[in-house]
C-alpha cells in the first residue's frame, strides 16, 4: 500500500488527507511537531480571551482519526532525504515515505531587530506563542504594558487580545495608515479611529529601533526609531507578517525561495513531493493572487486539489475568484475579487466608496473605469453572500448592475437595518457629478 | 477550582454594588424562606423583587454600556460561574434543591393546604397574589413571579449585551411578552373572571401541556361554556393548524426561541451557561435516542389519558374508545406514509428507526386497548400513570434537570433531551419547513466559535467548514451562532425547499470544474 507521508497537521495537510481517505485506501500518516491533533489556529486569540478553550478549536474530535485510520505522530522533521525517501525526526526515529507533502506553514517575520530574542518577546503564530503569552501577559498586573510591532491582521488580532484583559497596548504600524498596503485610504481610515476607540494606543509611520533588555534578559523597553521615544514594556509582539517555515528543508534537494517551490500541480522539482499551504511558492503567481498565499483558504483548496492528483487525477491548482474575510476588533470585514489599495492599483482600477455615519460599517467597490467591470468589493460591518458575488464575477457584471442589484447579496441577519438604498443613491450622485 | 486561571476578569466597583444590591433582594426572599415574618409583606415583597432587578440592570449597564457593541464573551471560560467552577456547582445545587422543595415538598416553602393560611416565603406572595387575582398566593404563583422577573431582568441584560444585533432584540422582547402576558398576567385574569376555569396558559400546547385533555381539565372547560369549549378548540387548533403552518415557515423557533417559557428562561437567564452544552458525537447519539423516546411516551401517554374517561358506548357519546383510539392510529399512519412517500430517500438509514418507533407506538396502543379497563391501563392505575407523566414532564426535567442544571449541562438541556414539544417540531423543521442556517460558501475558517456557543450542543462548525447549510431538528434558531461567527458564514433564513441540504466536499473558491467533479457525483 503506497504510504502518503504528510509534514504538518494545519489546514492544508488535514484538507489533504482527508480527502485522500476520501478516495482511496493509502496509507496516511501526518507528521507535526506542535499539537497532537489538529486545530484551528484563526482560533488561537479566542483561547487567550477566554471565548473558547483549546479543545474547542479542534474541528474533530480525537476518534476521527483512527476511524479514518490517519495515523498522527507528533514530532518534528530534522530532514529530509529525497533519495532514500525518508524522513529523519528530531526525535531520532525516521519514517519513510512514498509521497510525500510538505505542509508546513509559517513562522513569524523578524527583521533582525535588536533585543529580538529577549524574554516576552514573542510572535503570535504557534501554539507555543499562545503558552508565552499566558506567562508573560497573564494580565495586567504582570504586563503593564504590551507593544506590538507590525499594523497586519494578526497585529491587531494580538491587540483585541491583550484589550481584553485590560492590559494597555501601543500598537507601531509602519505604514502611514492601518493595513493601507492592502486596503484603500477610507477603510483603512475607519479603522484607525476604530482602533482608538478601544482605548488602544496607535502609532502610525512608527517604526521598532530596538527592544531593551533588563538586567534579567526580559523585555524591559522598546525604543522607537522616528522619535528615539523609549516606552516601557513587559511584552513584545512581534506581528510584521509571517514567511513560510521551511528552514530543515533548505539543506535537502528540494528547491526553495522563499517558499517551497511548486509548479501548478504542486509538485515539487523532486518527484512524489508536493508542497501546499502557507509554504508553497508558486514559480508564477496565479492572476493578481501572490507566489505565497498565506490564508487559511488557499490552504484548504490546495489540499482538496492535491488529494485528486496523488489519487490518479493528476489536475492544476486552479482557484476560483479571490475571497478573504478578516474581523478588526468589533468590525467584520469580506472581500469578493481584487480590490487593491491606492498604492498598488491599476489605473484603470476606480472605486466607489461609501461610508455609513456611524463610522462602523462602509464599502469599496472596485470597476475598470473603461469598460466599467465590476472587478470586487470590500465590505466592512455588512455581511455579503459569497455565492453572489462569485457568480457576479463569473458572469463578468457591471458595475450598475451590481451596484442596483446590492440587496440580493445581502447576508446580514433578519431585521438589520439595510443600507442598499441610500449606497444606491450615493453611488447615482456622485456619478452625476464626474 | 478557579484559582488557577487567569483573573483579568475582575468586576468593576459598580459591578460589586450592583451584585450587593441584588444579593440584599435574594436576602430577604432567604429570611422569608426561614419563616421570618415581615411585618408589612407588600413592602418587603416589593423591595426583595425590585432590589433583585434594579441589581441585574445595574449590572448589565455596567458591563455592556460602557463598552463599544460587539461580540462580549470574554472570559466566560475563565468565570467560575460559567465554566462548571465552585461557583457553577454551588447554584446548580441550590437552584437544583430549590426544584426538588418546589415540586415535591411545598409545604417548606410555606404552603398552608386546605385553607389554612400561607408561611414563609409563600406568604410574603401573597399580597401579589390578591391584587393580581384575590387568592392567597401558591407555590406555582412564587414560582411564576420568581420565573417572571428572571426573564425581564435577564432578558433586558440580554438585550443589552446584543445591542447591536436587532434580530436578538426582537426576539428576546418576544420571549418577555409572552411570559408575562400569557403565562403569568393573563391565567390570572382569566382567573378572576371565571375562577372554574383551569389554568391555561395560551401560548402552551401539547406535548406541553399535557394535563389539558386530563379528566378534570377537560370537564372544567367543557363545563364552563363557551369559553372553555373555545379554549379546547384553541388547544387542538394550535396543535393540527397554528403550529404546524408556522413551522413550515420559519422552523421551530417560532416557538422555541420566540415564545415558549422554558425557552425564554434559557435564552436569558441562562445565556451565561450556553457554551456548556455537550458538541460529542456521543452527546448527539443520546439525544436522538432519549428525545425520540420522550415523544413515544408522550404520545401513548395522553392517548392512555383520554382514553381512560371515554366510554364505550356510542350513545353516550360519539367518540368512544374505539373510534378514538382508531382515530389516533389512523393519523399515525398518515403521517408515518406521508413521510415515507415524500421524504424516504432523504432520511435513508434513519427510516429504518422512524419505523421501528412507529410499530412501537401502535403496538402500545394497541395493547392498551386490549388490555386496559376503566381504572387500569398497562395494569396500572390510571392515576397513577398520569401523575408519572406529570412528574417527569413537568418537574423531574424541565425544572429539576432542565433549570436546576443550567450551569453544568448548558442552558437547554431540557429543550435538547426532553421535550416532546421539541421533538414534534424538530420533526417537522428537519423535514417540511423553509427554516435553515445558510452557509456563506467557501469563508468559514473553522474556528469554533459558533459551536461553542450552540447551546443545543450542535457542531455548527461541522457544516460550515463542509460549506454545508445547518438543517438540524434540535436547532431552535436563537441564532447565536450566527451573531458570533467572526466571518459572517451563518444567516438563518426561511428559503425555499428545494437546496436546503446541500452537502458539499470542495468548497466554494476552488477551481469550477473540481467543484463539478467532486460535488456533483
Ligand atoms: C493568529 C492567526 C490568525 C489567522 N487568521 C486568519 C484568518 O482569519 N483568515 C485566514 O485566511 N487566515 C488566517 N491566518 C492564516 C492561517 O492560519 C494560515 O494560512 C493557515 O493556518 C496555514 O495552514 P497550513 O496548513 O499551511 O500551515 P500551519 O497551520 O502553519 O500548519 C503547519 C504545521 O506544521 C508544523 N511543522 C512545521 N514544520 C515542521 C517540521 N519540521 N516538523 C513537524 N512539523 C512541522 C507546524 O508546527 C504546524 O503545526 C491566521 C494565522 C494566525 C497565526
Ligand atoms: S445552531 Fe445556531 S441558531 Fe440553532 S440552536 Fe445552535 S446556536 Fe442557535
Ligand atoms: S461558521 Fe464562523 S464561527 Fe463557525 S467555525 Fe466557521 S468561521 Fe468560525
Amino acid at each position: 500500500m503506497e504510504h502518503i507521508v504528510i509534514i504538518g497537521n494545519g489546514i492544508s495537510g488535514v484538507t489533504l488527507a482527508r480527502h485522500i481517505r476520501k478516495l482511496s485506501d493509502k496509507k496516511i500518516t501526518i507528521v507535526s511537531g506542535e499539537a497532537d491533533y489538529f486545530f484551528s489556529r484563526t482560533a488561537l486569540m479566542y483561547i487567550y480571551m477566554g471565548h473558547m478553550k483549546f479543545e474547542h478549536t479542534q474541528p474533530y474530535e480525537n476518534w476521527f482519526w483512527k476511524k479514518n485510520r490517519i495515523e498522527l505522530r507528533k514530532a518534528f522533521v530534522k530532514q529530509i532525504d529525497t533519495n532514500s525517501k525518508t524522513l529523519l525526526l528530531a526525535d531520532g526515529g525516521n519514517l519513510s515515505y512514498d509521497k510525500l507533502v510538505i505542509a508546513t506553514g509559517s513562522k513569524p517575520n523578524k527583521f533582525g531587530w535588536p533585543g529580538q530574542d529577549l524574554e516576552g518577546v514573542m510572535g503570535m503564530y504557534h501554539k507555543q506563542d499562545l503558552e508565552n503569552l499566558e506567562i508573560y501577559a497573564p494580565n495586567n498586573k504582570a504586563c503593564k504594558r504590551a507593544v506590538i510591532v507590525g499594523g497586519g491582521l494578526i497585529g491587531i488580532e494580538l491587540a483585541e487580545m491583550l484589550n481584553s484583559r485590560n492590559v494597555p497596548v501601543t500598537f507601531l504600524v509602519r505604514e502611514s495608515s492601518f493595513w493601507n498596503g492592502v486596503l484603500p485610504e477610507g477603510e483603512s481610515q475607519i479603522i484607525n479611529r476604530h482602533i482608538k476607540n478601544h482605548h488602544i494606543d496607535l502609532r502610525l509611520s512608527t517604526n521598532l529601533k530596538e527592544i531593551v533588555s533588563d538586567e534579567n534578559g526580559k523585555v524591559k523597553s522598546i525604543i522607537i526609531e522616528e522619535t528615539g521615544e523609549e516606552i516601557p514594556c513587559d511584552v513584545v509582539g512581534l506581528t510584521a507578517g509571517v514567511s513560510p517555515n521551511i528552514d530543515f528543508i533548505k539543506s535537502s534537494t528540494i528547491e526553495t525561495g522563499r517558499g517551497v517551490k511548486v509548479n501548478r500541480y504542486l509538485e515539487t522539482n523532486i518527484p512524489d513531493v508536493y508542497a501546499i499551504g502557507d509554504c508553497a511558492e508558486q514559480h508564477e503567481a496565479i492572476g493578481n493572487r501572490r507566489p505565497i498565499e498565506a490564508v487559511w483558504y488557499t490552504g484548504r483548496m490546495m489540499g482538496e486539489t492535491l488529494a485528486q492528483t496523488i489519487c490518479g487525477n493528476r489536475i492544476q491548482y486552479k482557484p476560483g475568484h479571490w475571497f478573504n474575510s478578516a474581523k478588526f476588533l468589533d468590525i467584520e470585514y469580506q472581500t469578493y475579487g481584487w480590490v487593491f489599495s491606492e498604492k498598488s492599483k491599476q489605473d484603470y482600477e476606480q472605486h466607489f466608496h461609501w461610508k455609513h455615519h456611524d463610522d462602523t460599517k462602509c464599502i469599496t467597490v472596485a470597476y475598470n473605469k473603461d469598460t466599467n467591470d465590476f472587478l470586487g468589493i470590500n465590505t466592512f460591518g455588512i455581511r455579503m453572500r459569497h455565492e453572489i458575488f462569485d457568480k457576479w464575477l463569473t458572469e463578468k457584471r457591471d458595475i450598475d448592475y451590481v451596484m442596483n442589484h446590492l440587496v440580493e447579496a445581502n447576508f446580514d441577519p433578519e431585521f438589520y437595518s439595510h443600507y442598499e438604498a441610500e449606497i444606491l443613491s450615493t453611488f447615482n450622485n456622485q456619478l452625476q457629478t464626474i | 477550582m478557579s484559582l488557577a486561571k487567569p483573573d483579568a476578569v475582575d468586576i468593576s466597583n459598580k459591578q460589586k454594588v450592583a451584585l450587593a444590591i441584588g444579593i440584599i433582594g435574594l436576602f430577604i426572599l432567604t429570611l422569608a424562606l426561614f419563616n421570618t415574618n415581615f411585618p408589612n409583606k407588600g413592602v418587603f415583597l416589593t423591595c426583595a423583587l425590585g432590589l433583585i432587578s434594579v441589581g441585574t440592570i445595574i449590572y448589565s449597564r455596567d458591563a455592556y454600556l460602557t463598552k463599544l457593541e460587539g461580540i462580549k464573551n470574554d472570559g466566560v471560560w475563565f468565570k467560575s460561574i460559567s465554566s462548571r467552577g465552585v461557583w457553577g456547582w454551588v447554584v446548580g445545587v441550590i437552584l437544583t434543591a430549590f426544584y426538588i422543595v418546589l415540586y415535591f415538598y411545598p409545604k417548606y416553602l410555606g404552603l398552608g393546604v386546605d385553607g389554612v393560611v400561607n408561611t414563609g416565603l409563600i406568604s410574603l406572595f401573597d399580597p401579589l397574589s390578591q391584587l393580581l387575582s384575590g387568592r392567597q398566593a401558591s407555590q406555582w404563583f412564587v414560582y411564576g413571579t420568581l420565573y417572571t422577573i428572571a426573564i425581564l431582568a435577564f432578558g433586558y441584560k440580554f438585550i443589552l449585551k446584543y445591542r447591536h444585533n436587532r434580530y436578538q432584540q426582537i426576539r428576546t422582547i418576544s420571549v418577555m411578552f409572552f411570559q408575562l402576558g400569557f403565562a403569568f398576567l393573563i391565567p390570572e385574569f382569566m382567573y378572576v373572571m371565571n375562577n372554574d376555569l383551569p389554568y391555561y396558559d395560551l401560548k402552551s400546547m401539547w406535548p406541553l401541556n399535557y394535563y389539558i385533555f386530563d379528566e378534570w381539565s377537560v370537564n372544567g372547560f367543557l363545563s364552563n361554556g363557551n369559553i372553555g369549549l373555545a379554549l379546547i378548540l384553541f388547544g387542538l387548533i394550535t396543535i393540527f393548524v397554528i403550529s404546524p403552518i408556522l413551522t413550515y415557515k420559519f422552523g421551530k423557533r417560532w416557538y422555541c426561541s420566540w415564545v415558549c417559557g422554558c425557552g425564554g428562561l434559557a435564552e436569558t437567564a441562562g445565556d451565561s451557561f450556553r457554551q456548556l452544552s455537550s458538541k460529542k458525537m456521543s452527546a448527539w447519539k443520546l439525544e436522538r435516542w432519549l428525545i425520540h423516546t420522550v415523544l413515544v411516551f408522550s404520545v401513548v401517554m395522553t392517548t392512555a389519558m383520554v382514553y381512560t374517561y371515554l366510554g364505550y358506548d356510542s350513545n353516550d357519546f360519539w367518540l368512544t374508545r374505539g373510534v378514538f383510539i382508531a382515530l389516533v392510529i389512523g393519523f399515525l399512519t398518515l403521517v408515518f406514509a406521508g413521510v415515507l412517500f415524500f421524504k424516504g430517500k432523504e432520511l435513508g438509514k434513519d427510516v429504518k428507526y422512524g419505523a421501528i418507533g412507529f410499530f412501537v407506538v401502535i403496538a402500545l396502543l394497541v395493547i392498551m386497548h386490549l388490555t386496559g379497563t376503566t381504572k387500569h391501563v398497562f395494569y396500572i392505575k390510571a392515576g397513577a400513570l398520569r401523575s408519572i407523566y406529570g412528574i417527569y414532564i413537568g418537574s423531574i426535567f424541565s425544572g429539576v434537570i432542565g433549570t436546576g442544571f443550567y450551569p453544568i449541562l448548558g442552558n437547554r438541556s431540557w429543550c435538547r433531551f426532553g421535550c416532546p414539544m421539541a421533538a414534534i417540531l424538530g420533526f417537522q423543521q428537519r423535514l417540511f419547513s423553509k427554516f435553515r442556517i445558510t452557509t456563506n460558501g467557501g469563508q468559514c475558517i473553522s474556528c469554533g466559535n459558533c459551536s461553542n456557543s450552540c447551546e443545543m450542543g450542535i457542531d455548527v462548525r461541522h457544516y460550515a467548514q463542509k460549506g454545508e447549510n445547518i438543517v438540524r431538528s434540535s436547532c431552535v434558531g436563537c441564532g447565536i451562532c450566527a451573531a458570533v461567527c467572526p466571518r459572517g458564514v451563518l444567516k438563518l433564513e426561511n428559503d425555499s425547499m428545494k437546496g436546503r441540504i446541500n452537502p458539499t466536499e470542495v468548497l466554494l473558491g476552488n477551481d469550477v470544474d473540481l467543484m463539478d467533479l467532486v460535488n456533483q457525483k
